[in-house]
């Protein structure tokens, strides 16, 4: 049974295709046979952070308009097996992504290619792409920042969720969407200078899939092309670890959401 | 932080103000969410039915849809200027 689930925020710039990437290949490095697709139509940037740019032969809007078929056009991972990647068309022609197309694709990748997951790497925004990206979708990762114009966007989008799909049109109700909370900094929570996790889930009152922490690693690897998940001794890299045992039913404490304490010594003389 | 910063009087947080901001627009773009799209259209349409008799303003309609247990009540409201005829 393939299951496809949609990465998206409503806002740009919080993290969906860091998401995507980690995502995707955890997914794989768990041996589930997954896909990643960029939806963002115009501006390809999943290839960079998959460090696939070079291999780039057709994309999303070729296997659509026939112009390739899926096996042709999907590119599989270097580093992880079970992983591919369909990547974006780099033309501006947002018109490309028809429902008949966008579902076509699905299609093949579950009877053709028998994938486990497809991960579905949203554009920003609420235009076609976006409403595309997740409108076939079985559940949603929705990625915030806690930081006011981020939260207040993924509440637009978790509703949009709760209409615009598929699953909602046939009368089905809501898929479930998951919180994923990104650039997380324990050290500002503690100071009052930022929303606090519970803050976020108390505003948008959905489950929590995971608590990312702000760090350098995310910069380095997309830096690298390398997913940050494949980063293990990075703090990033094993609290994404963590979402995705735990998008896979696993119960397991949440890591990285207080400050390490300080000594008596240290809270006197501060720093 | 220092020992001397427990001395200083507390100023309110930034982010339990930003808290309090999402929780307020939050609320109130959930109570629209959902509703028809239909409304603004409408709302344009019976100002113009207004107006074929009273000169009316813009802003004098105002409608609201809200939903309760099961029903949803649709509520005009049309406030007609003094001595209109």
């Amino acid at each position: 049974m393939t299951k496809i689930v949609v990465v998206t925020s409503g806002k740009g710039g919080v993290g969906k295709t860091t998401t995507s990437a980690a995502l995707a290949t955890g997914l794989a490095l768990r041996g589930f046979k997954t896909t990643v697709i960029d939806f963002d139509v115009g501006l390809r940037n999943l290839d960079l952070i998959m460090g696939c740019e070079r291999r780039v032969v057709y994309d999303l809007v070729n296997v659509i308009n026939g112009d390739a078929n899926i096996k042709q056009a999907l590119i599989k991972d270097k580093k992880v097996d079970n992983l591919f990647i369909l990547p974006a068309s780099q033309t501006r022609d947002k018109d490309a992504l028809t429902q008949e197309g966008v579902e076509a694709v699905f299609n093949a990748l579950r009877d053709d290619l028998q994938m486990d997951y497809i991960i579905c790497d949203s554009p920003a925004g609420i235009e076609k792409g976006a409403l595309m990206a997740a409108y076939f979708a079985d559940e949603a990762v929705v990625v915030t920042n806690p930081e006011v114009s981020s939260v207040r966007d993924s509440d637009r989008m978790i509703g949009i969720l709760a209409s615009k799909t598929r699953h909602a049109e046939q009368g089905n109700g809501d898929i479930p969407a998951r919180l994923l909370l990104t650039r997380y900094s324990a050290e500002r929570v503690e100071k009052g200078e930022m929303l606090s996790v519970e803050d976020v889930q108390e505003i948008l009152a959905i489950e929590l899939l995971g608590v990312i922490p702000e760090s350098q690693a995310v910069l380095n690897a997309s830096n690298a092309g390398s997913p940050v998940i494949l980063d293990t001794d990075s703090d990033a890299g094993q609290a994404y670890s963590d979402a995705v045992a735990r998008f896979l039913g696993d119960q397991i404490p949440h890591r990285f959401i207080t400050v390490n304490k300080k000594g008596l010594l240290g809270r006197l003389f501060g720093g | 932080m220092s020992i001397f910063s427990y001395l200083l009087p507390k100023k309110q947080s930034t982010a339990s103000v930003a808290k309090e901001r999402l929780q307020i627009i939050v609320a109130r773009e959930r109570s629209t969410r959902g509703g028809p799209d239909y409304l603004p259209q409408l709302q344009e349409e019976l100002l113009q039915v207004v107006r074929k008799y009273v000169p009316v303003d813009q802003d004098a309609v105002n409608i609201q849809l809200d939903r309760e247990s099961g029903c949803e009540i649709l509520e005009l409201n049309i406030t007609l200027p003094e001595g209109a005829q």
